[in-house]
């Protein structure tokens, strides 16, 4: 993945996380199968890869879920 | 069906439960109370001779024809005016009535030019018509006196013209535009002799309030208001009730026809979206069918610099199959891809998506919902069980307080703004929830108890701290609450919107509405009655958009509003099929019926009907198609009847997508922008050259019918048939009320739905199924879809895009009622003498700070890019806001927009976007290279030997 898609890639799975923070549940849960449930694998897999790398801009709801995510879907972060 | 008047009762219906029986003629009748002596006669088969009276109005009683005599009564009342009285008899036909009514008709006629051979109304006339009726024998007045038999014919409006000296100044048209459509245009000037129906304050039509509905054309008796199609062409002589194509109110029409050419369009009375009434889209703007733009023969090309090549039907499905064959040989399945549009059938848009789930093996379909409603999928869903507005549009009947958040309805829903428009002369209350001052806010006779004129952006603010003032003044519909909601929900969320920091004093510096104003209009809303929500796409179309939806949802939970008419929340979908193409299965994470491409069981129903194993992974929505075309990984798409290029958010990212691709194919009517970076155009046909179902926004399925042979060969299903054969899946539906069957097979809601029952009951709402046979006019009566109704926490989060120095204006976009979304069909219509272009809507103050003068050239800057349009200084936007349409290719006002989206769906947000606005001498360079762009990839060969 580019720079640009995986920037932009950060910011929605950021989005997501901030709005499940603002419903004061289960945040990193819910961002978690919210991107299971809404994004493709090729969405899912360079979140992850972007995690393993470091997950730069990634914020704490999102680096959990992901984690959770990866957990999930068997391949890992 | 053979071209038959509809009856005409002369007067509207009564609603009252008391019967009256009364003799007519000698004949008993039982109506209800307050019916007319008109409409009862009319009950019995019994004809009185009428010109001033018609069903869709209110009785008048000027034209003195339909006289009767009442026993008992002194006088010959008139028919229209006079109600029935238990055990009254009256006479409709006596000596004495009959030299009455020729004496009124000879008045007429004396005033009237006697040129009927040669009149356009010939045979459909009702003056004519009554001349015979009343047994007219000869005209005593002569030609020597006074007449208006030289009044000027006003031809100025594009689809009508008025013949005054044909006019009986009977004032149907005047209360037509009055009573049903609300605009108040016309009028009666003068008195006595000198009356004359006159637009405006004595203005043309083109030039005056009209706005060009054809409820004056259609009421009227004689020919002094008739169609320019039927000057031209002639009288229908037969006729097919098909629905419109526009927008989401699903206006049904009697196409009228004349051999296998469409006359005009008329809205059919019985149509239960429309009850008669049409907009100036549905009813005049059909010529695009027969543009000479229109793309009739399938083409070819091996790259995007070379022209067009026309080429048979067989080799352009052929050289489609093999390109994607190759594609996936060469980078695997998941590099095609497909978008559907809601400007096609339900039957187009399930083979589309079965297409790409069969055929493809992936889910990578996407719509263009995508780009407008997808929030309203995920908001409802999750709080409401299910994607739908809860209420059928006559519910707005029963409304006390009406809430019109972030839509236009005048503009973009014409027809159901009406019936809104109706309610709220008689009394209901409205509130509107809007940057900028729509119509509604204040128009003839209508005028909203608040504008709550909030900044773009803060719609999740303003609609919490609607809660936040129901929650802490008490105002919660607690036993509502309690039996149909998940209580801990509920008091998580009474909570949190009580909090001080969501009450509208501590929000006001971020939603820009007046606290004061904000909590009148919370308490209006919570303590009016009966209280309904229509919203649009500015609820949607913003980062939170989502959230605003379920916020939404959220009022009407908490005040009870749901389950019964006039309450409710209801989407305005933007176009005529948003709701079918949704329900279908478009999506990339849903099946139809919205269940999730991960739930087993039903991707086994799906399994077994279709005999292919399905992926139980979401597929690519729009925006990732294109980032991974970008990346390379994403190599070919089929677009059905979306012009993405345009309509789509940061059109260079789009268009940079679109030209990674090695095998684009756009399957429309006309070369659209998307088509310039295509590599297969297939010809696409109109909605009235073929048979389908569209579904409105109301979840009304109704019929699709073909009332001429498709011009490019093929209705668009067959077309799809065609490829997936090609591709190797076979598909051999023989009609689509076969795809309907398979629909309503593997489709829960749809289980009841098939061609037949649509026959049978016109149209149906879904659910529509064995406990709802009928369908469902109203949505979660006694239980929610999900059981109960869930409350969500619905924090204000402020989008990332900002003002600042460089960008500090804020753009909004919409629609106006002349054209229609990126305006492929409307600008092939006479539509375009009232929108020529794009314009700029921007406040004197920041026009006055920017040396901006009214009609300039204006650049207008976004971080993503720029165009260049004329300015209108206007008070509708406030200082900060500005705004502009969509509807015009060479302003590609989505330039401008960005790729920011809905936090949920990835629906764009395109209602706001940080610009500057400056005085500009010309074209932006993106334009310019655009343009000459789009010339020459929209240049074609002429056709060489067969394939």
């Amino acid at each position: 993945m580019s720079a640009a898609v995986t920037a932009k890639l950060v910011r929605m799975a950021n989005q997501v996380a901030t709005a499940f923070d603002g419903q004061r549940g289960d945040a990193a849960g819910e961002t978690a199968a919210h991107l299971k449930a809404f994004w493709s694998r090729p969405m899912r897999e360079a979140i992850l890869s972007h995690l393993a790398a470091g997950g730069e801009g990634l914020n704490p709801t999102v680096r959990a879920a992901v984690a959770a995510l990866g957990r999930s879907d068997g391949s890992g972060a | 069906m053979a071209y038959l008047r509809i009856p005409d009762f002369g007067t509207p219906p009564s609603r009252a439960e008391e019967r009256v029986t009364l003799f007519i003629d000698g004949q008993s009748v039982t109506v209800p109370a307050g019916t007319s002596i008109l409409r009862a006669a009319q009950t019995l088969g019994t004809a009185i001779p009428k010109l001033c009276a018609t069903d869709s109005l209110e009785a008048f009683g000027s034209c003195r024809l339909c006289l009767v005599e009442v026993e008992g009564r002194q006088g010959t009342p008139a028919a229209c005016t006079t109600p029935v009285a238990a055990g009254m008899a009256v006479a409709t036909q006596t000596p004495q009535l009959a030299k009455l009514r020729r004496a009124v008709m000879e008045l007429y006629i004396s005033d009237h030019p006697l040129d009927c051979l040669t009149c356009a109304a010939n045979g459909d006339c009702e003056l004519q018509d009554m001349a015979g009726a009343v047994g007219l024998r000869e005209v005593r007045y002569g030609p020597e006196g006074e007449d208006h038999l030289d009044l000027p014919c006003d031809q100025s409006n594009p689809y009508f013209d008025f013949d005054p000296s044909k006019c009986i100044v009977c004032s149907r048209c005047v209360r037509a535009c009055d009573e049903v459509q609300g605009t108040l245009a016309l009028t009666v000037e003068n008195r006595g002799f000198a009356s004359k129906v006159t637009p405006s304050q004595g203005e043309l039509f083109l030039a005056s309030e009209c706005v060009s509905c054809g409820a004056c054309v259609q009421a009227c008796p004689t020919a002094a208001l008739t169609e320019k199609s039927v000057v031209e062409i002639g009288q229908p002589e037969h006729k097919v009730v098909t629905t419109c194509a526009y927008c989401g109110v699903g206006c049904s029409f009697e196409a009228q026809m004349r051999g296998d050419e469409l006359v005009r369009m008329v809205p059919w009375k019985d149509g239960k979206a429309n009850h008669g009434h049409s907009c100036v889209k549905g009813r005049f703007a059909w010529g695009y069918a027969t543009h000479r733009e229109r793309i009739l023969k399938p083409m070819i090309r091996g790259s995007i610099d070379e022209p067009w090549r026309e080429v048979s039907w067989e080799a352009a499905i052929a050289h489609t199959a093999a390109e994607f064959k190759r594609i996936v040989a060469e980078h695997g399945k998941g590099a095609l891809g497909a978008i559907s549009s809601s400007r096609c059938t339900n039957e187009e848009t399930f083979l589309v998506q079965k297409l790409v789930r069969a055929a493809f093996g992936n889910n990578n379909v996407d719509t263009c919902a995508r780009v407008c409603h997808s929030p309203t999928g995920y908001g409802l869903k999750t709080t409401l069980g299910t994607s739908a507005g809860t209420q059928d549009f006559d519910s707005v009947e029963h409304a006390d307080v009406v809430m019109v958040i972030g839509a236009n309805p005048t503009d973009g829903h014409p027809v159901f703004a009406s019936r809104l428009k109706q309610r709220l002369r008689a009394g209901a209350k409205l509130i509107v929830v809007d940057p900028r001052r729509i119509d509604l806010v204040r128009t003839p006779h209508v005028e909203a108890a608040h504008h709550l004129q909030l900044k773009p952006g803060a719609n999740v603010a303003v609609l919490t701290a609607l809660a936040h003032v129901i929650v802490t003044e008490e105002l919660v519909d607690e036993a509502f609450v309690r039996e149909r909601c998940e209580l801990d929900a509920f008091h998580d969320w009474a909570a949190f919107v009580a909090e001080p920091a969501r009450s509208p004093e501590a929000t006001q510096a971020i939603t820009g509405v007046p606290a004061a104003e904000l909590r009148a209009a919370a308490r209006l809303y919570a303590t009016g009655g009966a209280a309904a929500i229509y919203y649009g796409l500015g609820v949607t179309e913003h980062s939170q958009g989502s959230t605003s939806v379920m916020a939404i949802a959220n009022l009407a939970l908490a005040t009870g509003n749901f389950g019964r008419p006039g309450v409710g929340v209801n989407p305005l979908r933007g176009q005529n099929n948003v709701q079918g193409a949704c329900d279908m299965g478009s999506f990339p994470h849903e099946l139809s019926g919205y269940r999730h491409v991960s739930d087993a069981a039903a991707r086994q129903l799906f399994e077994a009907a279709w005999g292919v194993t399905l992926d139980g992974d979401p597929g690519l929505r729009i925006p990732n198609m294109l980032d991974e075309a970008v990346e390379g990984a994403f190599k070919a798409i089929y677009i059905q009847g979306e012009d993405i290029l345009q309509s789509d958010p940061d059109t260079r990212h789009v268009a940079a997508g679109l030209a990674a691709m090695e095998c684009v194919v756009v399957h429309d009517l006309f070369l659209n922008e998307t088509a310039n970076y295509a590599h297969v155009f297939l010809p696409g046909s109109t909605f009235l050259e073929k048979n389908g179902t569209f579904t409105n926004a109301e979840r009304r399925i109704q019929r699709v019918r073909k009332v001429m042979a498709p011009r490019n060969g093929y209705e668009d299903w067959q077309i799809t048939q065609l490829l997936a054969n090609a591709l190797g899946y076979p598909m051999a539906y023989a009609d689509p009320s076969q795809i309907m069957d398979e629909i309503a097979a593997l489709t829960p809601s749809f289980a009841g739905v098939s061609y037949d029952k649509l026959e049978a009951m016109g149209s149906v709402q879904w659910p529509c199924d064995a406990e709802h046979p009928d369908g469902s006019p109203v949505m979660h009566e006694a239980a929610f879809a999900r059981g109960r109704g869930k409350f969500v926490l619905t924090e204000y989060v402020a989008t990332d895009e900002k003002v600042g120095p460089r960008f500090p204006l804020l753009l909004t976009t919409g629609r106006i009622l002349s054209q229609y979304n990126v305006g492929a069909q409307t600008r092939r219509t006479a539509n375009v003498v009232w929108h020529e272009e794009d314009v700029l809507e921007i406040h004197p103050h920041d026009a006055e700070d920017r040396g901006v003068r009214d009609g300039d050239l204006v650049k207008l800057a976004s971080r993503a890019g720029e165009t260049t349009l004329r300015a209108r200084l206007s008070d509708r936007v406030a200082p900060g806001v500005v705004y502009t349409t969509f509807h015009h290719p060479l302003t590609q006002a989505n330039v401008v927009t960005t790729d920011y989206s809905d936090w949920a769906t990835n629906c764009p947000e395109y209602k706001v976007t940080a610009v500057q606005v400056s005085p500009s001498n010309g074209l932006s360079d993106w334009q310019a290279r655009y343009g000459a762009h789009a010339a020459r990839r929209r240049q074609i060969t002429s056709a060489g030997p067969a394939e």
